[in-house]
């Protein structure tokens, strides 16, 4: 990111920075991405020739919980890009921080959820549901952990005062993307967890 | 070199200015001092200029092209003779996998990132690419991947699941060496390249265009490279699931393809030639482009039916993902399936003809020039052809059903791909080697060159069209005599006829490379519009300075560059030369911008590619190292991210800046 980089985002034959058209157009290729792993589970997800069947693992009332917490982290977001734009520097790196803790504890609701399957025997291995059921939700949970090192790495060069190029856009980069993965996890919570097999 | 100071206007200046500051990094970014070599082989090694990066793809695909063709001599040997021994079957199988996975990944679309990279900026009158750190770190993502991919050669032997690698039978089961593993991570790796490729070419194609220059004034070049680009956007991320999924099947025992757990075989099929099919077409359409640039040149007309041929090359771009089934009709899909994706199979063909019309009628009444380029150009219209028509006989189902797996497949996607898109890079190796190395290629050798390789390989496919209706099947290892038939019709006459063939291209092939030494020690000075061209990339030096243009040239026309030095005269309506291309440089330079801002070298992307081969290998060999690797990895992003990618003046030591920053870009 240039020092110029305000100043270049007038001069593109779009009107677009640079960065913010890249990250659309990556956040565009990530729906293929999202899309073929979501066909995968839902072509297999009726398949098991071994261990637990969705419907008798699932804990709906516990992920709609984890769920509503990654939904409010985008709020957060939301909050994080709005003072970034005001250059209120703490309330950046609050919102922030606010935003990385809620995607940690989805996170680790999501640890806990696979500990528990395991545990109840569906294994990586166990069935085409396991196998799709884990590879699935897991691609989104390093999205998400992505996300996390995101937030707090601004965080840290932020508070150091090091960031290169424009400060709110750099937060809004990271919110396109964090919203991106939230969306993604309504689409996922909605096929995989709620629609019955 | 970042910044560029340049003297006092009216002072032609050579290649780079010999008046730049010295530069000493005085800032750490990260743990690393910026490198600032702009000579030897550091200045390759941390370079972040597309030029440099689109030379060094060229060379890599080269390479890559050399050790392809080999493998396919190894083939045509082996096939020879009825029951040849050049080969044994596993051999064989690990030789046309890697001959078509080498051709495909590591020659036609490196070469075809080369030639987008070196030359759509140029052609739109930019400076670099909108994020050049990126633009290194694809390249390096790219060699990375190709050296994983052959490594595999020496460990235990190659992928020989055939390049589609169909699943289970790339499974372990049937596939046990290691090779399949080596090919998804190297094709993983190789994805990166093309997928941050596209999204850098997309945004310096929609962000960086030159004041004056609208979508419809861009060369056909830049236009279907752009297509190319969005084909790779959305196809490179499905790809990359389907190896994901091997790779966790074969590594960590998932059970995607495990047809007795209850997997779906045509999983891997749908998701390979959703990728697939638009694959064909990123393959040939920069060929296309570079023949819609050379024909016009060549003809001494503008091309024939502008809109109408980014138009049809829009439409190959989005008709190209419906048709994907059509490679899966022996599969079982069911007739209204095979009826829907047979109609659409057709239907393509449509905006390719408008294609071959347009071209057709660019040449029709123009003053034609046959140099090599042009020649290269017209074969590749009349091999593209055979090779489309014989495309179309696959899109009716019943006669594909025949075709399936045999050696007429064979011959079609030769003509298309080695009649359409490597003729297209010949053509476009004899029209930009000037531009590129300020030295023209021997036209006499390469007039050899091209009549050696349009034999050769019209000997080595055509007679597949004889062998694959006769029966031949495809990926088999040997032939018997016994089986051979009899009259103008028996195998064992074509595969000898094909077998010489291949030994002619070769030998065509080898003049090609024959032809760059000679030009390379030739002293003699390509002049600065050799061809009489008419874009933008050659309203500059030969080879171009690092900043590309003195001034940024404001786009009227398309064609900006020919109207620059014709004008239309208003009597007789014919086109008077006004200017020389010397001239309208002389002009250009008159106006230089005086401090121009160019993207830093840097060694993150070298070292964030570094880390990608070391997660394969440690995936395979063992996860410690995958986390060294992964560390790698982190660091990297690390220092990157804290790296503005053009360095701030206090960086030099020098002349402080008062001037206006122009042609800064993101990275």
């Amino acid at each position: 990111m240039a020092e110029t980089a305000t100043h270049d985002a007038h001069a593109t034959s779009t009107g677009l920075s640079n960065v913010k058209l890249g990250m659309w157009l990556f956040l565009g290729s990530e729906c293929l991405l999202f899309g073929g792993l979501i066909s995968t589970y839902m072509l297999y997800r009726g398949r098991v020739s071994d261990g637990p069947t969705p419907e008798q693992i699932y804990d709906i009332p516990f992920t709609s919980v984890s769920s509503f917490v990654l939904l409010m982290s985008s709020l957060t977001m939301v909050l994080a890009v709005s003072a970034a734009q005001k250059r209120d520097d703490r309330g950046t790196n609050l919102w922030l921080t606010v935003t990385a803790l809620l995607g940690a504890t989805f996170v680790g609701g999501q640890v806990y959820e696979f500990t528990a399957f395991y545990n109840e025997g569906l294994g990586f291995t166990t069935s085409l549901f396991g196998s799709s059921f884990y590879t699935l939700t897991g691609f989104h949970g390093v999205h998400v952990t992505v996300g996390i090192i995101m937030l707090l790495a601004f965080v840290a060069i932020n508070k150091r005062s090091r960031v290169p190029g424009s400060k709110s856009e750099a937060v809004e980069m990271i919110g396109l993307y964090w919203h991106f993965v939230d969306i993604v996890w309504i689409i996922i919570f909605t096929l995989v967890y709620l629609i019955p097999v | 070199m970042a910044i560029i100071e340049r003297p006092a206007p009216n002072v032609i200046v050579p290649a780079l200015p010999a008046g730049a500051p010295a530069i000493t990094p005085t800032r750490t970014f990260g743990a690393l001092k910026r490198p600032v070599a702009s000579t030897g082989w550091k200045s390759w090694l941390f370079t972040v200029d597309h030029k440099k990066l689109g030379l060094m793809y060229g060379a890599v695909a080269m390479f890559f092209f050399i050790v392809g063709g080999l493998e396919a001599v190894l083939i045509r040997l082996q096939l020879a003779a009825p029951e040849g021994k050049v080969l044994n079957a596993d051999l064989y199988n690990q030789m046309f996998t890697m001959h078509a996975t080498t051709m495909v990944f590591l020659f036609v679309m490196p070469m075809a990132a080369g030639f987008a990279n070196y030359f759509v900026p140029l052609q739109i009158g930019a400076r670099d690419v909108a994020f050049p750190r990126i633009n290194a770190f694809g390249f390096w993502c790219l060699l990375a991947g190709g050296i994983v991919v052959n490594l595999a050669w020496f460990l235990g032997g190659a992928a020989d699941g055939g390049w589609f690698m169909y699943a289970p039978n790339s499974g372990p089961v049937f596939s046990p060496s290691r090779g399949v593993d080596f090919w998804t991570l190297g094709l993983q790796i190789a994805g990166i390249a093309s997928l941050t490729g596209a999204i850098n070419l997309i945004v310096t194609v929609l962000n960086m265009r030159a004041p004056g220059m609208t979508l419809m004034k861009m060369p056909v070049f830049t236009w279907l490279i752009t297509v190319v680009q969005f084909l790779l956007l959305f196809a490179i991320p499905v790809i990359t699931v389907a190896l994901f999924l091997l790779t966790f099947q074969r590594s960590f025992g998932a059970q995607f393809f495990d047809v007795a757990a209850g997997a779906d075989p045509l999983l891997w099929q749908h998701l390979f030639w959703i990728f697939g099919h638009p694959e064909v077409y990123v393959l040939i359409l920069p060929s296309f482009g570079i023949v819609s640039e050379v024909l016009p040149v060549f003809s001494r007309k503008p091309l024939f039916g502008y809109p109408f041929v980014v138009f049809s090359g829009a439409a190959i771009g989005f008709v190209g993902w419906g048709v994907w089934a059509h490679h899966m009709f022996a599969s079982g899909l069911g007739p209204v399936s095979v009826a829907v994706f047979s109609v659409a199979t057709m239907a393509i063909a449509v905006p390719t003809g408008v294609k071959i019309i347009n071209w057709t009628l660019t040449m029709w009444g123009g003053k034609l020039v046959f140099s090599t380029a042009m020649k290269f150009s017209v074969g590749l219209i009349v091999l593209f052809t055979i090779g489309g028509l014989s495309g179309v006989t696959h899109s009716v189902a019943p006669s594909d059903t025949q075709q399936t797996d045999t050696y007429y497949i064979v011959a079609h996607f030769h003509y298309v791909l080695f009649g359409g898109a490597i003729f297209g890079l010949f053509s476009g190796f004899y029209y930009w080697w000037p531009k590129m190395f300020g030295k023209m290629l021997n036209e006499r050798l390469g007039s050899w060159n091209f009549w050696f390789m349009v034999i050769g390989m019209n000997m080595t496919f055509g007679p597949m069209h004889i062998l694959g209706l006769q029966g031949q099947p495809r990926r088999m290892y040997q032939w018997t005599e016994a089986r051979a038939g009899e009259g103008f019709f028996n195998i064992a006459f074509w595969n000898l006829v094909a077998s010489i063939g291949s030994l002619v291209l070769t030998f065509g092939i080898l003049l090609f490379l024959i032809n760059i030494v000679v030009t390379a020690r030739s002293k003699v000075r390509a002049p600065l519009d050799p061809w009489n061209a008419r874009s933008l990339e050659w309203m500059t030096s030969s080879p171009p300075k690092e900043h590309n243009f003195d001034s940024i040239p404001h786009v009227h026309h398309l064609d900006e560059f020919f109207h620059r030095k014709y004008e239309e005269d208003p009597v007789t309506h014919t086109m008077r030369e006004v200017a020389t291309a010397e001239q309208v440089l002389a002009e250009l330079e008159r106006n230089a911008d005086t401090h121009i801002h160019m993207p830093s070298p840097s060694y993150w992307p070298l070292v964030l590619a570094t880390g990608l081969p070391i997660v394969a290998l440690g995936i395979l060999y063992s996860i410690p190292v995958a986390i060294v690797g992964g560390l790698v990895i982190l660091y990297a992003i690390y220092g990157w991210s804290l790296e503005p990618s053009v360095a701030v003046d206090s960086d030099y030591e020098g002349p402080s800046s008062n001037g206006h920053a122009v042609g800064a870009t993101h990275g």
